[in-house]
């Protein structure tokens, strides 16, 4: 049994990062209608730059992760400039298409800037057991994933308060609501949307140091924006929460799959079982767990 | 004054709903299948042939598959690699374990097969859109890797996944030599865009149509959003398993399921939106870009003495740059700067 549950609590944590991962997708979609396929790239992109800063000048930590932050916000507003702002009020699809090519570009531009090779990056967070949980239940859980967890968790908590309280948030979510209309009432939409963007690059940040931590800073990073779909269709394109709990159902469900049903059909099912459960899920249910149901006229 | 139809007139039914109506477009269409079928193969060399014109036909006829769902009904596909990869194992096993079965019929067979799994795999696009139907699609290129990674029978039970394909033979002619295997590539693509261009005008296309342009209008003026969807998704996964066998018999000689990655699925969507969407010609001219621009690219890093990762990392970001370029100043790819320049020259030396 707790075999069981050791494998259920790792599927959770790992859904913490892919959560952390889709709510950057959550928030582009949110204020902008984009659904930003650039949002692995980004994470790769982040993470490398962070890692890049330490290994090829030398620069302690805590200068390089503000250096991030301020790169982040850079690519944020320029892609809000070049990218979005020409493609206003064309159909999502062709803005989807964009964040295609913006993902190529990024990845290209990492890579060609910090080199392809595998980075090494050492938080300073030991990946031990957490002693309470193996004294008591038997249980392995890595103090590592707990405190990622936590800075997940932080931030979410962080993002919501934003949403709800500032006057940012207010203007965001009118945004979201309807772009013309919050026009109207004098929202400056680009700043809106350069806020976001910057706001998705610091989330890609916080998600990029944390899986580049776990697995190494390298190109499979980008491979997380795959991770995030699935999360996003069962949580709905639009929700925070839905994000989260999307993110913990598939993680769980993914590793549990894994292990208990993979040996059965010969293992590596972890690729497209999140797709196939969440595929499911939509014949079931088309706007996903949190997501707004949506009404279509003609 | 090149391009004009005065003294064209269609005295008949016939005449005037053919598939090019103007008589400069026939006299250039047959022309440019004389160069390909009879110049080319006599003068280009063997690299031309292998490296370039046959990877262009067959990116050619997956691209046009793609068009066929993503263009002209409207449904957005990241899977098309995985439909390629059905055509390719199908065909594959089709030869392998019925003696004696044709070529020809093994690759429609093979197509056919990709299109039951585009069938299958296309079914949740009657109950989600736009990007769900994205992420759906994702499944299947996911999905029929696994499959063919997994299954040992589908790979014939070869050890390592890897493939290698039977030798083209029709009748007894071998299709050895680039040329020949240029000239059958040739041949099948030609016939399918002409098919594909006529599916487009008919019924069928205009359902489509009516689909992408506004779903729920079209069900209530009275097409039937399930069949029109499906048959879609089954036309559009034929052309791509047909595309994907000759990208195995023709061009690759072994396969393995990697080659039938997502990156391909990408490089193919490239193709639609650089071409054009909705246009058979657009499939035609972005397969050309896409096939084409990594040759330039390695060139010119070439030439100016650059490393090889760098080459490659340079070619990622013009890719995404052209792309966001493309859709920014001109939506409709190069098939529209195409009939821009057709517009010019019905008017020209006179601009109005």
């Amino acid at each position: 049994m707790s075999f069981f549950f050791e494998v259920l609590i790792g599927g959770l944590l790992s859904g913490v990062m892919y959560a952390l991962v889709a709510i950057g997708f959550v928030l582009i979609y949110k204020a902008s209608g984009v659904f930003n396929f650039a949002q692995g790239a980004m994470v790769f992109f982040a993470a490398l730059t962070c890692v890049g800063m330490v290994d090829k000048f030398h620069v302690p930590m805590w200068i390089a992760i503000p250096a991030t932050i301020v790169v982040m916000i850079a690519l944020g507003l320029a892609i809000e400039k070049v990218v979005l702002r020409p493609l206003v009020n064309q159909p999502e699809i062709t803005l989807f298409m964009a964040t295609i090519g913006l993902a190529f570009f990024i990845e290209g531009l990492a890579q060609l800037v910090w080199g392809s090779q595998v980075h090494k990056l050492d938080l300073p967070i030991e990946d031990v057991p957490i002693p309470w949980l193996m004294d008591n239940f038997n249980i392995l859980v890595s103090k590592f994933d707990m405190t990622a967890a936590g800075i997940c968790a932080v931030l979410v908590i962080a993002l919501a308060l934003m949403f709800s309280k500032t006057k940012v948030g207010r203007a965001l979510r009118a945004v979201a609501d309807d772009h013309q209309a919050a026009l109207a009432v004098g929202i400056p939409l680009q700043r809106i949307w350069a806020i976001v963007w910057s706001v998705a690059g610091l989330v890609a940040l916080v998600a990029g140091l944390l899986w580049g931590a776990r697995n190494g800073v390298q190109f499979a990073l980008t491979f997380l924006a795959l991770k995030a779909l699935p999360v996003l269709i069962l949580g709905g394109f639009t929700s925070v929460p839905g994000a989260i709990v999307g993110g913990l159902i598939i993680g769980a469900s993914e590793k549990l799959a894994e292990v208990y049903i993979g040996p059965m059909v010969g293992g590596g099912i972890e690729g497209w079982f999140p797709y196939v459960l969440a595929l499911l899920f939509l014949l079931v249910r088309p706007e996903g767990l949190f997501g707004e149901k949506i009404i279509r006229r003609i | 004054m090149f391009y004009r139809e005065a003294g064209q007139f269609k005295t008949s039914y016939q005449s005037d709903s053919q598939i090019f109506p103007i008589r400069q477009d026939r006299i250039a269409l047959a022309a440019l299948l004389v160069l390909a079928a009879v110049i080319v193969p006599l003068f280009a060399t063997p690299y031309l042939l292998s490296a370039i014109l046959i990877p262009f036909l067959i990116f050619a006829l997956a691209a046009l598959g793609l068009n066929i769902l993503t263009g002209y009904a409207g449904q957005l596909s990241l899977g098309t690699a995985a439909f390629m990869a059905v055509g390719a194992y199908a065909s594959f096993n089709f030869i392998a374990r019925v003696p004696g079965i044709p070529m020809l019929l093994a690759f429609v067979l093979g197509g056919l097969c990709a299109a039951l799994v585009g069938i299958v795999f296309g079914l949740p696009s009657l109950r989600v859109r736009g990007f769900y139907l994205a992420a759906s699609t994702l499944a299947t290129q996911f999905f029929v890797v696994w499959c063919l990674t997994k299954i040992p029978y589908l790979t014939n039970y070869s050890a390592s996944g890897v493939v290698t394909v039977q030798r083209m033979q029709i009748f007894g002619y071998q299709f050895n030599t680039p040329a020949s295997k240029y000239l059958l590539v040739l041949a099948v693509v030609a016939f399918l865009a002409l098919l594909a261009k006529n599916m487009i005008r008919s019924n069928v296309g205009r359902s489509w149509m009516a689909i992408r342009d506004m779903d729920m209008a079209a069900e209530v003026i009275g097409f039937r959003p399930l069949p029109t969807k499906l048959m879609a998704f089954a036309v559009s996964s034929f052309y791509c398993g047909v595309a994907g066998a000759l990208y195995a018999f023709a061009y690759l000689g072994t396969v393995e399921p990697e080659a039938y990655n997502l990156d391909l699925s990408f490089r193919i969507l490239f193709m639609i939106i650089i071409g054009g969407v909705g246009s058979v010609l657009g499939s035609f001219l972005g397969a050309a870009f896409i096939v084409l621009l990594p040759v330039m690219l390695n060139m010119f890093g070439h030439f100016l003495g650059l490393p090889t990762s760098f080459a490659s990392n340079l070619e990622l970001m013009v890719f995404g740059a052209l792309i966001i370029f493309f859709l920014i100043v001109e939506p409709h790819g190069l098939a529209r700067l195409w009939q821009v320049g057709k517009e010019k020259l019905r008017l020209w030396p006179f601009p109005h």
